[in-house]
């Protein structure tokens, strides 16, 4: 229960309820900057064959992306849209933090009864990859600000990327580069893509983003 | 080394055209990469290379048909983008619609961005590994959200943020999807795996375990299903459509939906292969008679043109994914059915932005007389909407009634009549649009006006001219590709001896309902 693996993800639940519960956005950006560096040093963790160059160089150039640069450009975006906070969430905080425990518990069920081909190195990893997912979606289906929704993509990104390293056999390296690749330019257009609405509304809530409807 | 110049021409050009000033040598740039383009996919028909970079990148008919489309509503959409750029290149626009002054984006992004998404289309339809697949389903997305905002303006805006949400979430969930699948693909003792390489998998398809399979081509049809426009996953494909320029629309809405359909035809093949049709194939057929139902509704009630094309895009993706999980003869259908409908899709797009430019006004209610106003694209306009509804002699009724056929020989009754009727309900809903356009007097307001010009009409005339010609005469090279496709999606020894054997095919049947404990979500 105390391998690095298991804090790691330990970490990574408890800062899914955080980020449910806060409203600051730089708060949020910093949880999410902490939870995808721990994540990325997660494939170091797990691997049974040790440190090979091929883990070391995917380890570093995502921890660099999701530690470093995802929270640069965000904190780019939210100072040229100058907001700070999450205004009237759809769910709020409480009731957030309450979903996040469900969603958790029901994920540590739903992994009970999900019988895997191989032994993962943690028990905790299936759950918490699950956890993190539906944590993620909630997120941005409960946010109204924009960079909360981008937020929540990352949470559900880094869900998806602990069940990829911790259960999945290794992806071609061109290939995890290239998913790393499509998650950076993906935050950079979405960050570009808040900018323009707040110079377009003023500000980043996406409730006046209802005009086109049938 | 085609293969491989097939991907990297258009990125380059793109990379060439970000930096280029001169808008001459810009816009020469555009048609010269796509003439490129088509010519080399025009030789992969003569001549098939084999795969390259450790058969990742390979072309099969599957990926040869969709590329031709790719490459060919490219070449349209860049000769029809030179006369639309021309339209635009005043540096402050009037909506007419609400009144407010808009600037574009520089002319520089837009062509920079049109050869990058030629570039990432190009990469999905000759990737055979999954996982440059999804590379390059997410770098479509990418590539073409600014192109989504090229008028830039609160709408427009709107539908790039929908856009880039809804569509980078579910392909995270496919993702996922590659994940699971290579869980699935991992034996007993953790120790031999079979790479995500697509006849690799097929190979070894009888050890992939089953359970994980099926959550994986849940994952995975999610996932595409929301790039690909399937109902209900399609909430964001009539505003990109409606909001971005035509030459966009008409690339999305040909191109762009059916490379996130070969996605999900990739894992249903895998799903034939492991003997999981009979799981794989009614979700098809279920998210397909939603799709044909949902744009029943809403072209029935339709007050804009580009979004009633829209929705009629959500419906032909609708009568592919029937046809496929039709299986059989279906297969062929919706294989000749993604190319009628690309090209007739995308020459009523181009129509529609002739009509924008001259009326410039998207209400079906502000746009009458176009029979005087703008002949040609009247006639495209009626022609258009013959072809689109699956009226004879165009292509889409020869593809169409292939599809209702598989329906009825399967004795598949229920699909075959929510299927007629959604058809029949949609040409109703769009004969009463397009004609009343297409008729009546000018319109009480006045728009900016500007007559059709021989370059624009060139391509909506020689796509719909295609697809006429498809509806009296299928080639022979497209023909035998189509066939090449429906038999790679037939299952191989056990659906015949299910065909052959009634007590094979209750126990086939009887799979399908045992409930999967394991995986019950």
């Amino acid at each position: 229960m105390t391998s690095p693996s298991d804090i790691i993800l330990v970490l990574v639940i408890l800062i899914n309820l955080l980020l449910l519960g806060t409203g600051r956005l730089r708060s949020c950006i910093r949880a999410v900057a902490v939870q995808g560096a721990a994540i990325g040093l997660l494939p170091l963790l797990v691997s049974s064959a040790g440190f090979s160059p091929r883990l070391t160089l995917v380890a570093v150039v995502s921890v660099a992306l999701k530690g470093f640069v995802f929270p640069w450009l965000l904190f780019r975006s939210m100072r040229s849209a100058n907001v700070r906070h999450e205004v009237d969430p759809v769910i709020g905080y409480t009731a957030s933090i309450l979903a996040g425990v469900v969603l958790t518990g029901a994920s540590f069920w739903m992994a009970s009864r999900l019988q895997l081909p191989i032994v993962p190195v943690s028990d905790l990893v299936l759950p918490v990859a699950l956890s993190t997912i539906l944590c993620g979606l909630l997120l941005i289906v409960s946010r109204r600000q924009a960079l909360s929704q981008v937020v929540g993509y990352l949470v559900l990104e880094n869900g998806i990327y602990i069940f990829g390293t911790a259960l999945a056999h290794e992806e071609p390296l061109l290939v995890e580069m290239g998913i790393l690749l499509d998650v950076f330019v993906a935050v950079l257009v979405m960050g570009v893509a808040v900018f323009h609405i707040s110079r377009e509304f003023d500000h980043i809530d996406v409730d006046h983003l209802a005009r086109l409807k049938d | 080394m085609i293969l491989l110049a097939l991907i990297l021409v258009p990125t380059l050009a793109g990379g060439l055209a970000f930096a280029m000033r001169a808008k001459m040598w810009r816009r020469t740039l555009l048609i010269a990469t796509a003439l490129v383009h088509a010519a080399l996919t025009a030789s992969l028909w003569i001549d098939r290379p084999g795969p390259v970079l450790n058969q990742w990148l390979a072309v099969d008919s599957l990926g040869l048909l969709f590329l031709s489309i790719v490459s060919g509503l490219f070449l349209a959409s860049a000769v029809y983008s030179i006369a639309y750029l021309r339209e635009e290149e005043a540096a402050r626009h009037i909506d007419r619609e609400e009144g407010f002054l808009f600037s574009n984006e520089p002319e520089a992004v837009f062509v920079g961005c049109l050869l990058l998404f030629l570039a990432s289309m190009t990469m999905v339809t000759l990737s055979h590994h999954l996982g440059l697949l999804w590379v390059g389903i997410e770098g479509t997305t990418l590539a073409s959200a600014p192109l989504i905002y090229f008028h830039r303006h609160h709408r427009s805006l709107e539908a790039t943020w929908k856009y880039i949400l809804i569509c980078s979430v579910g392909i995270a969930l496919a993702l996922m999807g590659n994940f699971v699948l290579s869980v699935a693909t991992t034996s007993p003792d953790g120790r031999h795996e079979i790479p995500l390489i697509v006849h690799r998998l097929l190979e070894n398809a009888g050890r992939i375990r089953v359970d994980w399979l099926r959550a994986a081509f849940l994952f995975f049809l999610v996932g595409y299903g929301t790039k690909m426009g399937l109902a209900p996953l399609h909430t964001w494909l009539p505003d990109a459509h409606s909001e971005a320029p035509s030459p966009v629309s008409a690339l999305l809405s040909g191109a762009l939906l059916n490379c996130a359909f070969l996605g999900i035809l990739r894992v249903h093949q895998l799903c034939v292969a492991a003997g999981e049709a009979a799981f794989s194939s009614p979700l098809l057929i279920l998210f397909g008679v939603l799709s044909l139902t949902v744009a029943a509704v809403f072209i029935m009630r339709q007050t804009d043109i580009k979004r009633m094309l829209a929705y009629s895009s959500v419906e032909h993706m609708g009568v592919q994914v029937i046809g496929v999980g039709l299986g059989g003869a279906g297969v062929f259908g919706a294989m000749l059915h993604s190319v009628n409908h690309s090209l007739t899709k995308a020459a009523l797009f181009l129509t529609a932005g002739n009509i924008l430019a001259y009326f410039g006004r998207k209400r079906v209610d502000e746009v009458s007389g176009m029979n005087r106003a703008l002949p040609t694209s009247a006639v495209l306009w009626i022609a258009g909407f013959l072809a689109i509804t699956g009226s004879p002699p165009f292509g889409a009724f020869l593809s169409e009634f292939t599809i209702l056929k598989a329906a009825l020989d399967g004795e598949r009754f229920v699909v075959a009549v929510l299927y007629l009727v959604m058809l029949a309900l949609i040409f109703v809903g769009m004969a009463n649009i397009f004609l009343r356009m297409a008729q009546g007097g000018r319109p009480k307001t006045k728009g900016p006006g500007a007559r059709e010009t021989p370059l624009a009409l060139l391509s909506p005339v020689l796509l719909l001219s295609c697809t006429l010609v498809l509806g009296l005469y299928v080639p022979r090279p497209l023909e035998n590709v189509c066939r090449d496709v429906q038999s790679s999606l037939e299952t191989p020894a056990r659906a015949r001896a299910a065909a052959e054997k009634p007590e094979a095919r209750t126990v086939l049947s009887h799979s399908t309902v045992r409930p999967n404990r394991t995986l019950k979500k």
